[in-house]
């Protein structure tokens, strides 16, 4: 660790702490935004999302160590944590801790792009089949339950031992094309109520094309339960990225992730266990900062608790 | 009088209940007509199938469970919506036909500003540019009387009261000019004073921009004030038509009779030290079971065994042009039973 990278951290945790106060104090102002705060988790959550976003972004300046260079000599395999290796050297004598920073960039990046994808997918199918609803809705649905019904590890791991070895890019697209079931359904059910409110029989009775009340009255109206399974998504893809990491099929060696980090210590877990503990820590802070926030914003957003 | 604008015959209106326990016919042979420029008040107690009347018009009856009839026919300016291609149709809602809703805070979609919701119309069917369209929006937000336009303009619906709301949906509704509007119970959720505003301004609009005006109410008031003719509705059917003063000054039908007994007074009965106001006995009966007989009969004080077993049709009245006044009753064949029962 150099005094640079030390400053780097620093850096960027005084940025989160920023990002933290200010979408408190902006929060402060309206009625959604108090019932967010209420939730004691929401505000340190937002920080450890920060923390994390700004550490995967600026990783070659927190990163004191190259994450991929396996050092030629010998006795720097599995060493403890120290002032200059932070979090210990992993089996293959890489650092932990660079490892861990440049590991956050490919396990978010996996856990946004996937779930941007379900949740797009989910929110399409989801209005689709709540607004026009009998031959439609019930193909669309019953789709959903046989997505549903299948364990998906099981249907993943068939996927994976068809295709052989599969790239980064494909494996997003795989967990993003087998994760919007459960989003359908809950926009369906806001929209199925979306549907009967009189500014939309309001908007048809204008002459409105059905895709144009659905895109700009129908969509915008259930953004809350979109919002919030987007939110609780990354969690799971994040989770999901780890397991097939773990088992070997996910994120391709050398690149680092964190679930692929945990494989990577598991050997010499007794004697070594840092390699394994410190990408396992990070997850499991990241997926609970990020429930705690989707929780937080299915409260603010739900405006059946405005009275509460 | 001229052509009318447009012509309704025969609409039947049904409705499959979930239970499949029968059909509900919740229109159920109607026909009325409304000449340009005109007010015509439709007027009925809740159930009687005024709403479903109005949404029939524009083929906004959520299909299934509704349905309309075949035989039905509603013609607009020579040409039956009912065999419209729905892309033909919606070239005339919002256009040539609006239509208002009863409810001014639902009727508007809380996440849309409301100039972009008055502008939509009038992106959609005058191809007006965004800017042009803001322009007309704000010119409408002044017509319909909201100070301060151009600030109002961007303003979110929950921003606003009731009638500021429901002002917002008649320049909504009229901001492509139409021939006709449909204001389906449009004061109904609002108070009085602010009730009184809004017909005072319809009834202004209706003058400056020659509309005719389909005016769905279940306030006698309301219809005594603002339309020209008015059709009574009762269980699906139309129960009289006439011109209003007509209708006010010589109800015909025994249905009408009670719902004009029914209105409060400030000036007459007090008098006489009986201060008790008059009902109708009964309630409207369910669509999907309407009465043997003239539908009314069992609520009628002058029902006799013809009306029992016998479903009257539209008689008409013989006062005035014919057609002018019609009443679906016995009574018409038989005035002295009236008489007798008074």
């Amino acid at each position: 660790m150099t005094v640079g990278t030390w400053l780097a951290l620093a850096g960027v945790a005084v940025l989160a702490l920023i990002v933290a106060a200010e979408v408190r104090s902006r929060a402060k102002a309206s009625a959604a935004g108090r019932r967010f705060l209420r939730y004691p988790a929401a505000v340190p959550g937002i920080f450890v999302l920060a923390f994390v976003v700004a550490v995967a972004v600026a990783a070659p300046l927190v990163a004191p160590l190259d994450p991929y260079a396996i050092p030629h000599v010998e006795g720097v395999a599995n060493l403890p944590p120290s002032l200059h290796r932070l979090l210990g050297t992993d089996p293959s004598g890489r650092d932990v801790y660079s490892r861990l920073v440049y590991g956050a960039r490919i396990s978010l990046g996996i856990g946004a792009i996937a779930m941007v994808l379900a949740v797009t997918l989910g929110a399409a199918v989801g209005v689709v089949a709540g607004y026009f609803r009998h031959r439609v809705d019930a193909v669309l649905m019953r789709l959903v339950d046989l997505g549903l019904a299948m364990p998906r590890m099981f249907l993943l791991l068939m996927i994976v031992a068809l295709w052989g070895q599969i790239s980064l890019a494909n494996l997003v697209l795989l967990i993003g094309f087998t994760g919007w079931f459960a989003t359908s359904r809950v926009v369906r059910a806001e929209v199925l109520s979306l549907r009967e409110r009189e500014f939309i029989a309001a908007a048809r009775a204008l002459g409105t094309r059905p895709a144009r009340v659905v895109w700009r009255h129908v969509l915008p109206n259930a953004a809350a339960p979109i919002i919030v399974s987007a939110a609780l998504g990354i969690g799971h893809v994040m989770l999901l990225e780890a397991s097939l990491s773990f088992v070997g099929i996910g994120v391709p060696s050398p690149q680092p992730s964190w679930g692929n980090m945990i494989a990577d210590g598991a050997p010499v877990l007794a004697t070594a266990p840092w390699t394994s503990t410190f990408p396992g820590l990070a997850i499991a802070v990241v997926v609970m900062a990020l429930n705690a926030v989707g929780d937080a914003l299915r409260d603010a957003l739900d405006p059946r608790k405005e009275s509460a | 009088m001229s052509e009318p604008l447009l012509r309704v015959r025969d609409l039947k209106t049904y409705f499959v209940t979930e239970q499949g326990s029968g059909t509900a016919r919740a229109v159920d042979g109607v026909s009325f007509e409304v000449y340009p420029g005109e007010t015509l008040g439709l007027v009925g107690e809740s159930g009687c199938g005024k709403t479903v009347t109005s949404l029939s018009l524009l083929r906004l009856i959520p299909e299934p469970p509704g349905h309309i009839r075949p035989g039905s026919f509603i013609e607009f300016e020579g040409r039956n919506l009912l065999t419209l291609a729905p892309r033909e149709l919606r070239a005339i809602r919002g256009n040539q036909i609006a239509m208002i809703f009863q409810e001014p805070l639902t009727s508007l979609n809380p996440v849309l500003t409301v100039g972009d919701q008055i502008a939509e119309a009038a992106i959609l069917h005058q191809g007006l540019t965004r800017r042009a369209a803001r322009r007309r929006t704000i010119d409408m937000l002044r017509l319909v009387g909201i100070p301060d336009p151009a600030e109002r303009v961007d303003h979110y619906p929950h921003q606003m009261s009731g009638g500021m709301r429901q002002r917002v949906m008649i320049a909504m509704a009229l901001v492509c000019h139409p021939k006709l509007l449909i204001a389906d119970e449009p004061t109904t959720a609002l108070d009085v004073t602010i009730q009184a505003q809004i017909l005072e301004l319809l009834d202004r609009l209706q003058v400056e921009l020659g509309m005719a005006v389909l005016l769905i109410t279940h306030d006698l008031g309301v219809v005594a004030g603002a339309a020209d003719r008015v059709v009574v509705m009762y269980a699906g059917q139309v129960a009289e038509q006439a011109p209003t003063g007509q209708l006010f000054a010589r109800p015909l039908h025994p249905y009408t009779e009670g719902l004009l007994a029914s209105v409060p007074r400030l000036d007459a009965p007090a008098a006489r030290g009986r201060t008790r106001l008059h009902s109708i006995p009964g309630q409207v009966p369910a669509a999907t079971a309407w009465p043997e007989g003239c539908r009314f009969h069992p609520r009628c004080p002058y029902a006799w065994d013809r009306c029992r077993q016998e479903e009257p049709p539209l008689l008409d009245a013989g006062t005035g042009e014919p057609g002018a006044h019609s009443v679906r009753c016995w009574l018409l064949t038989d005035p002295r039973r009236r008489r007798l029962h008074a």
